[in-house]
């Protein structure tokens, strides 16, 4: 059978089931795709080694840090066992995936893209990665990330090279979930479990031109995953289809008594849900997301952009797509919280980030100074100073400083009042009873494709701003889902980004499904990235 | 417009994360702090009513969908060598290795 590695999860999955392949066979052809397109892995570099050297000496997609081969063979072999038994392997057996190096899997690396990580074994696993596995999905690797989540373009991963945009290899993945985007979209498995802090899901996902679900908060059990904003991290699914999607959410989603915030929500059936179509459903748009507003980082004073038009372009070619199979577009529907989504995010996640680092002090695990030190103080500074990149210690300073006692009134309690208001914009907008009734919101995932490597990195505020269009649904806690909707004249992805009242994910996999099957035809369905073809 | 962050304010900031910094780090940290601070003072321009409350979390945790408390259990981890091999330093008893913890001897 050609091209193995090339199938949708569902697909993957009737095939094991019906035993027209084994899992091992499938297992196979990915991790031989992944030898193929996958280049040098993420790794530590020696003191003055170059990362754009080992691109060139093993050139790839460098989605992985780790490569789980033994074990996922071994997965595989068992499902083969089950089956042969005359057992139920589960929904998803002998599908392979990819886990972003943030959750922990027993017995793997588990780094966070940290040097602080970097030995790291995990003693337990993650539950929504456990989840997958018990559906008799077959971990293939760790894939890679900005250090512990912190970015929007995979930059600042300590393990380098670091992945690139299967579409235009010199452009970055996107982050913070870049190598789980860029896996998908260079066919090395047809999920990957992210998580989504200020839009770490879905702006790789636009990026790479693949399907990223952030979950409502709460939807999926954080247990396991290393903490960045503990208010915000939301594990979810990235596919190439909508269906793949639901089918993972299903299979993650639900209570768990090893995270309080995991909601007794029962989980719907989502796969089922995709039948129902979108007829009758009421859409807005927003023109509050179709432009970006900023501080000149010159002139500090605040200007706004408009974003690109080939995006604006995209995003409304989708909403006729779906005016056409019977949604209701709502248009001017006011949004007016949506431009403090970055500014507010510039302080909950940094006292939050701040408050979760603390842990890492070379004590009971990770990284610690090789140095010789006087006492304990001293170990503490230089294990932290040499062990963190620049990010975490970013985020470490100023989530301290907009906290302190004498500042935290007028930092962080203020934005936590406005996260209110941006709470309540959704409120409106999606009340049964109230002047709009939408049942999802259309908007632009980014305001911009892909941009190159280098381009933004080192620009700490310009980089967030890449999330402006995304933060609002971590801010109110509401699902949202970025969707391939086309590519521009130079061929980068395009998307589309769904938001939906809580726990509601069901509307924007229809949604995403509906819009999937009324384009399946287009030609742009039927473009490979170059790293692949 | 005065720098908010100081190298002073800086320095201490940076003694209470427990950080040791180079000289170009430290450069570029509290250049990217003064920034980012710019940008959180557009939350000013904001207006907030005065009886609106924090939002912790943007969904609401109401009993219905709150899982309730599991017990507090005590449940041992199968392989204590395992999580201790994940110690930087550990003795032969399985006590972790730290350097000398700072004191005062209290009169």
């Amino acid at each position: 059978m050609n091209e193995l590695w090339s199938y949708d999860a569902h697909t993957l999955a009737r095939l094991v089931r019906e035993r027209q392949v084994s899992a091992r066979e499938v297992t196979e052809a990915l991790l031989a795709h992944i030898a193929r397109v996958d280049g040098a892995a993420g790794r530590l570099l020696e003191p003055g080694q170059d990362p754009e050297a080992v691109h060139r000496a093993a050139p790839g997609v460098h989605a992985f840090i780790t490569v789980t081969a033994e074990r996922a063979l071994a997965q595989a072999e068992a499902i083969d066992r089950a089956l042969a038994r005359g057992e139920d392997p589960g929904p998803l057996a002998g599908v392979p995936f990819t886990a972003k190096d943030i959750f922990t899997v027993e017995g793997t690396p588990s780094t966070a893209g940290s040097r602080i990580l970097a030995n790291f074994v995990a003693p337990y696993t993650a539950t929504a990665v456990a989840r997958l596995e018990a559906a008799g999905a077959i971990l293939l690797g760790k894939v890679n990330l900005d250090e512990f989540t912190f970015g929007s373009s995979n930059e600042s991963s300590a393990f380098q090279p670091t992945p690139r945009n299967p579409w235009d290899l010199s452009r970055v993945p996107g982050g913070s979930s870049g190598g789980s985007a860029a896996a998908v979209a260079a066919y090395e498995g047809p999920l990957s479990v992210g998580t989504d802090t200020a839009g770490s899901i879905r702006q790789p996902a636009a990026f790479c031109g693949v399907v990223g679900l952030k979950p409502t908060y709460g939807r999926v059990s954080r247990y396991g995953l290393i903490a960045f904003a503990s208010s915000m991290d939301t594990p979810g699914p990235l596919t190439r289809t909508a269906a793949d999607a639901a089918l993972a959410l299903q299979v993650m989603a639900g209570a768990d008594p090893h995270d309080a915030t995991a909601v007794t929500l029962p989980v719907p059936d989502y796969v089922a849900e995709l039948a129902k179509g979108v007829q009758g459903l009421r859409i807005g748009l927003s023109p509050d997301y179709f432009r970006i507003t900023r501080v000149d980082p010159a002139t500090g004073e605040v200007y706004t952009e408009e974003v690109q038009p080939a995006i604006r372009a995209a995003v409304e070619a989708v909403a006729q797509t779906l005016e056409a199979l019977g949604a209701v577009i709502v248009p001017d529907v006011p949004m007016p919280h949506t431009r403090d989504g970055i500014p507010a995010y510039f302080v909950i996640s940094r006292v939050e980030a701040a408050s979760n680092l603390h842990r890492y002090d070379g004590v009971k695990y990770g990284y610690r100074t090789p140095e010789p030190v006087d006492d304990l103080r001293a170990m503490y500074r230089k294990t932290r100073g040499q062990g963190f990149g620049l990010q975490p210690k970013l985020r470490i300073l100023m989530g301290m400083y907009v906290s302190a006692a004498q500042y935290s009134a007028r930092y962080y309690e203020r934005a936590l009042r406005v996260r209110t208001l941006i709470r309540r914009d959704f409120e409106t907008i999606f009340d049964p009873q109230g002047p709009y009734r939408l049942d999802a919101l259309l908007t632009p995932t980014t305001p911009t494709p892909a941009f190159p490597l280098g381009a933004v990195y080192g620009d700490s505020v310009l980089m967030q701003y890449a999330d402006q269009l995304t933060v609002t649904a971590n801010h109110a806690g509401v699902p949202a889902i970025s969707i391939p909707a086309g590519f521009d004249e130079q061929g980068l992805p395009l998307a589309a980004q769904f938001f939906a009242a809580d726990f509601r994910e069901d509307i924007l996999l229809r949604l995403a499904h509906a819009f999937e099957q009324a384009t399946a035809d287009a030609a742009w369905r039927r473009a490979r990235p170059p790293a692949v073809a | 417009m005065p720098e908010e962050i100081s190298p002073a304010l800086f320095a201490h900031l940076v003694e209470l994360a427990a950080l040791e910094l180079t000289p170009e780090e430290a450069e570029y940290l509290r250049r990217e702090l003064n920034r980012q601070l710019e940008a959180i003072h557009q939350l000013e321009a904001t207006p907030i009513p005065p009886d609106t409350p924090i939002t912790s979390h943007g969904v609401p945790y109401t009993p219905p969908r709150r899982a309730p408390l599991r017990d507090d259990a005590w449940r041992p981890y199968p392989n204590r060598d395992a999580l201790l091999r994940q110690a930087p330093e550990t003795d032969a008893e399985g006590y972790v290795v730290v350097p000398d913890i700072p004191h005062e001897t209290l009169t």
